[in-house]
Parts: structure tokens; C-alpha cells; sequence
């Protein structure tokens, strides 16, 4: 089970801000989900069979980057070039 | 009071395209922002893909620690909020790294070899880059260039084995030059390393400090933490576990109080990429001639002292060249490379990469020839240097020679000097004659002066002595 205080807890560490309600809202949901995972668990001889894909690589080869103005296009703010963002150190 | 200090250093892997994607890692002198694509941008839907040639340096990095490979190794992703990560996240490896287990020899303090034990090596992504204008601390927002996101770093950690500053330092340079021997890293880029470092002194609570980006930085920052610490201590104050930023500048560390009290990170496998197994291509690869092998090399070869051995072997560049000029003389070679070009280099921040070696084995070999005194091609190399400095065409040391009539002194010219100077000072030979031998060194340094040093001086003292005692002035 989860609480209201692991529910702020997450939503902290997501950068969101939730209200009372939503508080409430979600820590309803995110149990009921948990219990489907419960049920889901102790279901005999579903173990997860075990992918054998591995090593996918790229050659280590250049390709285009995008062009600058697109790259910042989805930014909401720019100066020079860069994206301007609040102040962090 | 002991103090104990591990370190965890970020390289900048010298790939042609970033970790996950196929922007170009050439971006140091370009616009900011162009070195970017939606899978180093973050955009929603863009999947990564791993560089082989990245996988690669660092298992021959582990192969040359000395490490044990994980028969399967993964990526996970860290997830924190910073404008630097435009994810969201980063790609880094977790609990399943590339390699575990490894050593570095360095030196300690009373000159003793000693084993540094390597904890892991990992790969993940370098964050981008923020610019504060105007100085970092009155900068009102964060620019932020995403042409560094993605670039590969391998991150390599320490066990806390190293007990002061200055080992803690020449752990560094030696990890640099092996990885410099292994061609997987070019320490000269700016920004290529990065260290975090935990620092305790015994029986007390150990601090970690971020933020450096230096060789000598890390000594710096360890040392200002080693005398906080013991005053604090002294006065009875407890050592407070935190995290603390060194301010390179000012060569001091500040307490970065709160700014990360959300320690976590939520770790968990990147569902986008698949694991690796590759302890199999260890076996496979050849690893070049280590410093330390070359330098056994050197001795044995060249004849050379270990010091300069050591010195010609510290920096691979510096070894390639010092072999491309022995032929002239490996003596001579390992003085000149060794006890003056690197200074020279070095006074003028310049790397060894500009110089052309041919034109200092011709330097050598007016040396050996007795054309120059050392006086002389210690002039002749400055103006080469500044030469290369400067980007201009490079002279041959002949031509430079000849330019500033800097061959040795000879014949008529000679004599006629030392006539001049003799006639000039009849003070000073008087002085010689009645027994004062000290008149004659202030003699010949004023020949010396004349020739602007193109004289060797023991042979002008021989000149001059002869010239007073046969004749008549």
C-alpha cells in the first residue's frame, strides 16, 4: 500500500504540484494499479521468459545533426543559440 | 591524522560520434546546439542506439586495469531534473557495470610503488553544457548548449586508497597517460576530465567535492579540504557528511547546502537498449606498449636514466617524438626533449604535437656537430617555438642560425672580439696579471656577451688567457 506521503513524495521528485483532491485521486489509483500487479504476481508459471537479444551497436559514423533553428524551435526561450532556462548552479 | 580519498573521474571517450547517436563529438569550436539530434535532444519517441567503437574503448581500458569484465553488463536510466539533461534522465550504468575489479601502479609519497585498487569503469552520457554570463554568481538564468549531451564518458572509481593530495594527483597523470597510450582519450580538450572526489580524514565523516576539472585542481580542492577539515576537527566541531563544490577560481570548496536533498535517482534498467555481453571480445584485444613497459624499453634501449625515461614516457606524444629523434643521438635527444623542450613547451602552454620533429633532430644535430653552442640552440629552438606558436611556416634551425648569425664564433671575427674587449678593459686585465683569476671570468663573460653567446666558454677562457699572456697591452 501506498500513502499520501509517498504520493507527494513522487510527484516531488516528477517536478508536478497536485492539489488536495488529486492527492487523494491518485493514491487511490496507484493502489488499485499495485493490486493488479499483486494478482498478476502470484499467478503460477508466468515467469517472464528471459529476452536473448543483445549487443545491438551502430558503427561509430557521423550523420547530420539538425540545423540550430531547429533544434530550437521548442524552446521557450533563446539567446545566442543557446536555451535559456531558469538559473540553476 | 590519515587522510583517505577515492576518487570517481569522468573521461570524455575520444569516439567519432556521441554514445547513443551519430552526432558528430567535434563540437568545441562550433555554434552551440549544432551538434544535436532528436535522440541527444531527448525528443519524445527517438530511441538510442549504442556505439560499438565506445563499448570498445572501454573494455580495453578494462583490459588494461586489469579487470574483470561482467559476462553481462546494462544500462539503466538516473532520473533527476536538471535544464543540462534535457531527458529527464541519464543513460548510465547502474548495479551491472562494463567492468569491476581493476588496479593502477602509481607512486606514493616516500617514492614507493603502490596499487590503487579501481572499483568499476562504466559508460553513460555527458550531460550538456551550462553558461553563466557574466560570472556564475550573478548570472540571473542558465544558457544551455546541448552540444556535449551524449558525448561518451567512461566513468572510473576508485577504492579509497589514496592518502594525500599529491598521490591523489599522480593517480591522475598516470591515469591520463594510460589512457592516452590506449588512444581512447585526449586529455589536451578542454572539459575532457571531470573528478568528484570523497574525502575523509580517519575516524571522522567523509565529504564528497564536485565540480573539478583539473590535474592540479584536485590537488588544490584536496588540500583546502584536508586543512578545513583538521580545523574543524581541532576546534571539536563534528565533519558534516555533505556534498561540496569546488570554486576553481578561488581554490576554494563551498557547501552545496539542500541543492540535492532529493537523493533519489530511482534507478532502473533503459528498457530502449538491450544488454551487452562482450567479456567474450576481451581475449581479442591487443593492447599497445603501456608507459610503464616503454619506459623499461627506453632504459634498455636508448641507454637513457629512468628519470628521463620516466619524463620522455610520461605523455605518449612525448614518447612518439623523443623516438622519432634518437636517431641523432639518444643521450643528447633524451636531454634536450627531456630537460628543455618540455620547459620550453610548457612555459608556453604549447603542445609537443606542433613541433616539427625533423626540424629539432637537425636542431640536435648542429648541437652534436659542435656548429652551436647550447647556448645558441636554446635560442634557435625559442624561435622555432614561436614560430609553431604562432602558426607560422616552420624554419629550419640552419636557416634560423644563419638569419640571427647565431653559429658558433669563429676565426677572425673571434679574435677580433676578443682584441676589442681586452683593449676595452685594461682594468680588469691589469687585475688578471697581478693574480686576480676572477678578472678573467668577467673577461670572458664580456665576449660572451659580444657574441651573444655563440661562443663556448671554456674555450673563449683558454682564448683569452692566451691572447693577455702573449701579448703586449
Amino acid at each position: 500500500m501506498v500513502s499520501e506521503t509517498d504520493i507527494e513524495h513522487i510527484a516531488r521528485l516528477a517536478d508536478i504540484g497536485i492539489t488536495p483532491e488529486e492527492l487523494a485521486e491518485f493514491t487511490s489509483q496507484f493502489n488499485a494499479i499495485l493490486e493488479y500487479f499483486d494478482i498478476l504476481d502470484r499467478v503460477q508459471g508466468a515467469e517472464t521468459p528471459t529476452p536473448e537479444l543483445s549487443n545491438v551497436f551502430r558503427e561509430d559514423e557521423v550523420r547530420p545533426s539538425l540545423p540550430q533553428e531547429s533544434v530550437l524551435k521548442n524552446a521557450g526561450s533563446t539567446e545566442d543559440g543557446y536555451i535559456k532556462a531558469p538559473r540553476v548552479m | 591524522m590519515t587522510v583517505i580519498v577515492g576518487l570517481e573521474v569522468h573521461v570524455q571517450l575520444n569516439t567519432r560520434t556521441k554514445l547513443f547517436c551519430g552526432c558528430s563529438t567535434d563540437y568545441r569550436d562550433d555554434e552551440p546546439n549544432t551538434h544535436v539530434c532528436p535522440v541527444c535532444l531527448g525528443l519524445p519517441g527517438a530511441l538510442p542506439r549504442i556505439n560499438r567503437t565506445a563499448v570498445e574503448y572501454g573494455l580495453r581500458v578494462a583490459k588494461a586495469l586489469d579487470m574483470d569484465v561482467l559476462e553481462e553488463s546494462e544500462f539503466a536510466r538516473k532520473n533527476y531534473f536538471y535544464p543540462d539533461l534535457p531527458k529527464g534522465f541519464q543513460i548510465t550504468q547502474y548495479d551491472r557495470p562494463l567492468a569491476i575489479n581493476g588496479t593502477i601502479e602509481i607512486e606514493d609519497d616516500a617514492g614507493r610503488e603502490k596499487e590503487v585498487r579501481i572499483t568499476r569503469v562504466h559508460l553513460e552520457e555527458d550531460p550538456g553544457r551550462l553558461v553563466h554570463r557574466g560570472g556564475g554568481d550573478r548570472a540571473r538564468y542558465s544558457l544551455v548548449d546541448y552540444n556535449r549531451s551524449g558525448i561518451p564518458l567512461l566513468e572510473i572509481v576508485t577504492e579509497p586508497d589514496l592518502r594525500s593530495p599529491q598521490e591523489a594527483r599522480r593517480f591522475l597523470v598516470k591515469l591520463r597517460s594510460i589512457l592516452e597510450y590506449l588512444g581512447v582519450f585526449d586529455g589536451e580538450r578542454e572539459g575532457a576530465l571531470r573528478v568528484d572526489a570523497n574525502i575523509s580524514l580517519e575516524g571522522h565523516d567523509r565529504v564528497e567535492v564536485k565540480n573539478i576539472s583539473s590535474y592540479r585542481g584536485v590537488e588544490k580542492a584536496l588540500t583546502f579540504e584536508v586543512t578545513r577539515q583538521k580545523n574543524l576537527i581541532r576546534r571539536g566541531v563534528p565533519i558534516v557528511r555533505e556534498t561540496r563544490h569546488f570554486q576553481e577560481a578561488r581554490g576554494i570548496t563551498t557547501s552545496s547546502r539542500g541543492k540535492e536533498e532529493e537523493h533519489d535517482y530511482r534507478y532502473f534498467p533503459e528498457p530502449d537498449l538491450r544488454p551487452l555481453r562482450v567479456a567474450d571480445w576481451v581475449a581479442g584485444i591487443e593492447l599497445p606498449e603501456l608507459p610503464a613497459a616503454r619506459k623499461n624499453r627506453f632504459m634498455e634501449q636508448y641507454g637513457i636514466s629512468l628519470i628521463h625515461a620516466r619524463t620522455l614516457t610520461g605523455d605518449v606524444k612525448v614518447a612518439d617524438f623523443y623516438e622519432k629523434v634518437a636517431h641523432v643521438d639518444p643521450l643528447l635527444a633524451a636531454t634536450w626533449v627531456a630537460d628543455t623542450l618540455l620547459g620550453e613547451l610548457n612555459y608556453r602552454s604549447m603542445s609537443i604535437a606542433k613541433v616539427p620533429p625533423d626540424h629539432f633532430a637537425d636542431l640536435l644535430s648542429l648541437i652534436k656537430q659542435d656548429v652551436v653552442t647550447d647556448r645558441a640552440a636554446v635560442q634557435i629552438l625559442r624561435v622555432m617555438l614561436d614560430r609553431c606558436a604562432a602558426g607560422e611556416a616552420p624554419e629550419s634551425p640552419e636557416a634560423i642560425m644563419e638569419r640571427l648569425n647565431l653559429g658558433k664564433a669563429a676565426g677572425g671575427e673571434f679574435t677580433a672580439i676578443v682584441r676589442a674587449v681586452i683593449e676595452a678593459h685594461p682594468q680588469a686585465v691589469e687585475d688578471y696579471r697581478s693574480g686576480k683569476k676572477g678578472a678573467l671570468n668577467y673577461l670572458v663573460g664580456q665576449v660572451m656577451k659580444e657574441t651573444r653567446g655563440r661562443a663556448d666558454p671554456r674555450e673563449l677562457g683558454r682564448i683569452v688567457t692566451e691572447y693577455i699572456e702573449t701579448s703586449e697591452v
